[in-house]
């Protein structure tokens, strides 16, 4: 907590005690530290800065700006998940895709709080964190993934990343993964365990295992890469990686479909798949996912324990009234978990957390998802799609979107400012 | 949305989604918000190969988009997405994008070149391309200030002839060399 926010908070203990009172009465669950900023007029809470929230906060702001809005993020920088696998490639850099907060604040009023939110009181309308609580009107949450470690016979969530890095939320775990690659010796193996869908981003995984080879194909010409999928074949762009892997790096990248990591020991570097065991120098361990931790807590998620369920238009929890829940944690139909869909998630919104919030009716759902995938450090291949709500589903629009034709230098330049133009449009 | 659809909405609203009373159809911001991820908030991008679109001529942006669909113009990815719209939808966002502030950015190119850019454009661009670029006449585009890479790919694209030139423009461009109209994307890139 800062210094300001203290003062806040004891002027609120002091001035409001009365109502703070009256809004615990009933609600157990909130902790007894109080308000932690003072709530003058309408306000709209967002937890998570990240590819979903920054934009939800900032365009709630931008559509009305008399309604207050506070994101609550845990870290003070972001680190983009897109583009972290060329850094582990070696043709980008951490800081290429790193944003700050402040001109959210400056440019649009927005009130970062860095705290990580404990829990949701969807009764009293109130999140908590260690600083203090926070009420809101409605409440947007964007807080990506969790991963369903306990899956993994033998794995430990503390000591088993460092060693067998996920590097699937981005950051020091990129980081890692690229030493380990620059670390290895020439003619060594690095292994890539996917897990079943859905999970984050599925052109991911073989866009990873295309940057490892392609800076394996310059350093460590010798080296190779083995693929285990819990899937029968490649996710996503099937065709166009298998042409890349095979004009670019031939006899390097093995891709072993139904081979589902089911034990790993970071100790032997060893993964097992139930059938076999197999040793790796690099092994990225990409665990089974859910909606992240908070979305649990709070009893966001539907019967599959896992992802949330939302209205299609508005992206209400069918489960908790007045609580929003966008980008990889939602169950949004055809959407995939994209940076993408959950900026597109995150405007589709704002709109109606605004239309909601001052009487109207909500808007019909348009939306956009386009990944972008690289195959070396120039040539890319992108998968797009554009979509509205049908029999209360979010579905493809027909006869739009699909792959691209081949690999192309182009469709690289245009990715290299896609990022750019996204990380600008979260963080300005 | 006009009166009368939130007259049909409010008389079909019992017939519509279970979970929430939804208008007929997305607004104008709702359609071009979803651009956004690509082209910059409010259509005006960082560069420095996507184009700026916000401010940009609102026939300009509905032709391209159209041309696009029907894959008239060549384009690596907006064929795909422009198919996704009816035309109707095409000219609501194009309208509300053109709204917007055209943010151009006055980039730093080579001065000789920018020169001749110049003496290039006042022969044979300035009865379209208004003010060096900054404004427009019906269906041309504002130029000044659009990011040099994205004019340099739209000039191959013309001298390659994959995408298609109006006759009279084409009567203007056929006559150009690569080298002019690199000349020209400087000049243009290089305006406020
Ligand atoms: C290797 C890789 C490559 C990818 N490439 C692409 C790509 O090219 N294109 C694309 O579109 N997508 C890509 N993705 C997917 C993309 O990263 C995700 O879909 C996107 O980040 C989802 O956004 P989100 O807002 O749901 O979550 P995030 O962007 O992860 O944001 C969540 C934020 O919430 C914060 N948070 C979580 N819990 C709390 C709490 N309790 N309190 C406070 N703060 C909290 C986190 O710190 C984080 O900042 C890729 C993903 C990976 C792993
Ligand atoms: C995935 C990124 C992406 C998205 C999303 C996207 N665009 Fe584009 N846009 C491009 C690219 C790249 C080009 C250049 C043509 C090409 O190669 O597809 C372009 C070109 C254009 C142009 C031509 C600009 C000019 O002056 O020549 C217009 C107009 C346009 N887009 C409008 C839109 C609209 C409207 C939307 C939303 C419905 C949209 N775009 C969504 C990437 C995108």
């Amino acid at each position: 907590m800062t210094d300001i926010k203290r003062r806040d908070f004891f002027k609120l203990m002091g001035g409001a005690a009365g109502l703070a009172l009256a809004g615990c009465a009933g609600a157990p669950m909130v902790s007894s530290t109080g308000e932690m900023m003072p709530k003058t007029g309408r306000r709209v809470v967002v937890i998570g800065g990240g590819y979903g929230g920054t934009i939800a906060a900032k365009y709630v702001r931008m559509s009305d700006p008399s309604i207050e809005v506070v994101l609550v993020e845990k870290s003070k920088q972001f680190v983009s998940c897109p583009f972290s696998n060329l850094v582990i490639g070696g043709s980008y850099q951490i800081g290429d895709i790193t944003i700050g907060y402040d001109k959210l604040a400056s440019n649009h009023g927005v009130k970062v709080v860095h705290q990580e939110v404990t829990g949701i009181d969807a009764g009293a309308k109130k999140v908590v964190t260690a600083g203090g609580t926070l009420s809101y009107d409605r409440l947007i949450v964007s807080p990506g993934i969790g991963f369903r470690f306990e899956e993994l016979e033998g794995y430990d969530p503390k000591a088993t990343p460092s060693a067998m890095p996920h590097a699937w939320k981005a950051g020091e775990q990129t980081t890692i993964l690229r030493r380990q690659l620059e670390a290895m010796k020439d003619g060594g193996t690095a292994i890539i365990a996917v897990p079943t869908t859905p999970y984050r981003c599925p052109p991911g995984p073989y866009e990873r295992a295309s940057q490892m080879a392609w800076y394996f194909k310059q350093a460590k010409p010798k080296s190779k890469i083995i693929i285990l999928d819990a899937n029968p074949d490649v996710t996503s762009k099937g065709a166009l990686f298998k042409k890349g892997w095979d004009k670019h790096y031939k006899g390097m990248i093995e891709f072993r479909g139904n081979n589902k990591v089911v034990k790993v020991d970071h100790k032997k570097m060893a993964v097992d798949t139930g059938v076999e065991e197999i040793k790796g120098d690099v092994v990225n361990v990409i665990p089974p996912q859910r909606a992240a931790d908070i979305a649990i807590k709070a009893g966001l998620v539907g019967e599959d324990k896992k992802w949330c369920p939302v209205d299609a238009t508005t992206f209400e929890s069918t489960i908790a009234k007045g609580i929003h829940v966008i980008g990889d944690a939602c169950i949004a139909g055809a959407m995939p978990k994209s940076g993408y869909s959950a900026n597109s998630e995150a405007k589709v919104c704002a709109l109606n957390v605004v239309a909601l919030m001052n009487g109207k009716e909500p808007i019909p759902l348009s939306g956009i998802n386009t990944c972008y995938s690289f195959l070396t450090d120039k040539e890319a291949v992108s998968v797009a799609a554009v979509y509205k709500v049908d029999g209360g589903k979010i579905v493809s629009v027909k006869g739009a979107g699909g792959v691209s034709p081949d690999l192309s230098t182009l469709e690289a330049q245009y990715a290299r400012s896609w990022i750019k133009n996204i990380l600008v449009e979260m963080s300005t | 949305m006009t009166r009368k659809w939130k007259y049909l909405a409010a008389l079909t609203g019992g017939m519509l989604l279970s979970a929430s009373v939804v208008a007929a159809e997305p607004s104008p911001a709702m359609l071009a918000n979803a651009c956004g991820g690509c082209h910059g908030t409010n259509g005006a991008s960082a560069g420095p190969s996507m184009p700026t679109i916000g401010g940009q001529s609102a026939i300009a942006i509905a032709e391209a988009m159209k041309g696009f669909k029907s894959g008239d113009r060549p384009a690596t990815v907006m064929g795909r997405i422009a198919k996704g719209y009816s035309d109707a939808e095409i000219d609501a966002m194009s309208k509300y994008l053109a709204s917007q502030k055209w943010v151009g950015v006055g980039q730093r190119a080579d001065a000789a070149m920018v020169a001749k850019g110049k003496d290039l454009h006042d022969k044979n661009c300035k009865r379209c391309h208004l003010e060096n670029g900054k404004e427009f006449d019906e269906n041309a585009t504002v130029l000044a200030g659009q990011w040099l890479e994205y004019l340099q790919i739209q000039m191959d694209d013309y001298a390659s002839g994959s995408r298609k030139m109006s006759e009279k423009k084409a009567e203007r461009m056929k006559k150009l060399s690569r080298q002019e109209l690199e000349a020209l994307a400087q000049f243009y890139a290089s305006q406020k």
